[in-house]
């Protein structure tokens, strides 16, 4: 047993993020203020969304982390390692074994279902933010319901780039309510967030808490004759041919090589499991990483 | 006829000191008054209670509204005042960058009130965005350049459009020509009096230009200290000023 309390955060504290997650289940998009703790971590690298995780966790929870869909990349490892040392929970890298899922800029290809929880990293939760920056202001277009502004944004788009050009963090209307920044996951996944698990978003430095129940309305804002896309780049997975999945571009030589892989590595790796082969894949267990 | 604004004896302080005090006036509809008077007299601590910027201390501001008929503007709900404040009011401020988005294109500005009360067509929404351009003198190959990329005086016109495009009844303008050098200042005048004389529009304007009153309002108010000294047809109080403020206001102006 480690010498920290369970999941790091003392008691109170989290009694204090619990509080503010269930405020945020009863009014889903609002953004409720929490008193944000100072986490052994820099600002920016998901001190919000672990708060909110070590409030969820139980000793029984088996968690997953991931950054931009991988598992394995630096900010996963770590966050993962932390509650490994600070709460000895089980952890894992399979979508479906997970009960807790952090996850940072992506939503999982596996549909989750209603035992789960998805906990988003949240750098900037206000997404009027970049179009009206007094927060006294945005407060009260919230609560009157204002939100001609954020059509504003997406009429720029379509004038400057004949579509709308928002690719990510594309701003969401909750059960016909708040709108709401889906914190910047792409907006191919923004239809997956009808969901049966809880979604949770965590803002550190922000000190805002908000989430999303299960099965509720999530419509991604649009204009009538500009309706709402969720689009990633064409193409299929070279290592397992999906083509259903959100890939990532992955730059291979200085000579424009390029190739585009499934972002979410965990989908992908069960996906050449089954024995689905891409163009430059080799058979499950065979390649060299 | 009921009266479009009904004002009656609205007082601001700012602590000890008077803002506007005891102001009392009726506005029809299609009527243009005018405030004049000079710095700190208290002509935009009025206008901006009258709009609803400002919480005045004392005093009845009634509005005659769409659905309610007279109401109270000060008394009644935020989101009801902010509602007449994008549809049924505009507010045409002094320098052009505190009413425009400086970060949105000439069009987004324009399109931004319509989007306030649930337009969603992006195509309408342009077509009236580049009829309004067009209205206000803008060329229509503009519509997609930023606010920082226009001089004063289209700004300023750019600023009108804005407020004017979701068809509101009253206009507030604070100083509409200030800062502007003398031929756009008369281009600008030439064209607020012709959307004022074809869309019916009533108008409340504050300046301290006479000539801007001369040209546009049918009744003048002046302002000292914080007090109604005069009110009267313009010509009348233009030509023919009784109280020695008025008269040293109007003596004071340069003849060329």
């Amino acid at each position: 047993m480690s010498d920290y309390n369970f999941a790091y955060l003392d008691e109170q504290t989290k009694r204090m993020i619990r509080r503010a997650i269930l405020k945020g289940l009863a009014i889903p998009g609002y953004q409720v203020p929490f008193a944000s703790r100072e986490m052994p971590m820099p600002y920016g690298w998901g001190t919000g969304g672990v708060q909110v995780t070590a409030a969820c966790l139980t000793p029984d929870d088996t968690l997953k982390v991931i950054d931009q869909g991988a598992d394995d990349t630096t900010n996963a490892v770590s966050i993962r390692r932390f509650f490994e040392k600070t709460a000895a929970i089980n952890v894992t890298q399979a979508t479906s074994d997970a009960t807790v899922i952090q996850t940072r800029h992506r939503i999982p290809e596996e549909p989750l279902n209603e035992d789960q929880i998805l906990v988003y990293q949240v750098p900037i939760p206000e997404p009027l933010r970049f179009l009206e920056p007094r927060e006294t202001e945005t407060r009260k277009m919230h609560a009157l319901e204002e939100y001609g502004l954020m059509h504003v944004k997406l009429f720029e788009d379509i004038s400057q780039h004949g579509q709308i050009a928002t690719a990510y963090a594309y701003p969401v209307k909750v059960e016909g309510r708040y709108v709401m920044d889906p914190s910047p996951i792409p907006r191919f996944d923004n239809p997956k967030m009808e969901m049966a698990a809880i979604q949770l978003f965590g803002a550190g430095r922000e000190q805002r808490i908000y989430a999303i129940p299960p099965y509720t309305q999530v419509v991604s804002l649009d204009f009538d004759d500009y309706p709402f896309e969720a689009s990633k780049a064409e193409g299929a997975c070279a290592l397992c041919a999906a083509d259903h999945t959100y890939l990532d571009e992955v730059i291979v030589d200085d000579d424009g090589g390029r190739m585009f892989v499934c972002s979410d590595t965990d989908y992908c790796e069960s996906r050449r499991q089954a024995g689905h082969i891409g163009e430059q894949g080799t058979p499950y267990g065979k390649d060299a990483a | 006829m009921t009266p479009l604004l009904d004002v009656q004896n609205l007082s601001k302080n700012y602590g000890q000191r008077i803002g506007c005090k005891d102001v009392s006036f009726d506005l029809y509809p299609g009527e243009v008054m005018g405030i004049v008077g000079e710095s700190g007299s208290g002509k935009s601590t009025l206008l901006n209670c009258l709009a609803g910027h400002l919480e005045p201390d004392h005093g009845k501001v009634l509005f005659d509204t769409k659905t309610d008929g007279l109401k109270d503007t000060v008394t009644m709900s935020e989101p009801e005042r902010r509602m007449l404040g994008r549809t049924d009011w505009a507010f045409v401020h002094q320098h052009a960058r505190d009413g425009l988005r400086m970060g949105v294109s000439a069009g987004g500005n324009v399109g931004e009130r319509l989007m306030a009360v649930g337009a969603r067509h992006y195509g309408n929404i342009r077509a009236q965005a580049a009829d309004w351009l067009g209205r206000v003198e803008i060329r229509e190959d503009r519509i997609d350049d930023r606010p920082t990329a226009f001089s004063g005086g289209m700004q300023q016109r750019l600023q009108i459009a804005r407020n004017l495009v979701t068809g509101p009844r009253l206009v507030f303008m604070d100083e509409p020509t200030g800062g502007l050098d003398v031929s756009v200042q008369a281009r600008l005048l030439d064209m607020i009096r012709e959307l004022v004389r074809d869309l019916e529009l009533s108008a409340i304007i504050v300046t301290h230009d006479l000539a801007v009153v001369r040209l546009l309002a049918d009744r003048l108010m002046v302002m000292k200290d914080g007090h109604v000294v005069e009110t009267g047809l313009t010509d009348q109080v233009l030509d023919d000023p009784q109280h020695s403020y008025s008269q040293l206001l109007v003596s004071s102006v340069l003849q060329v």
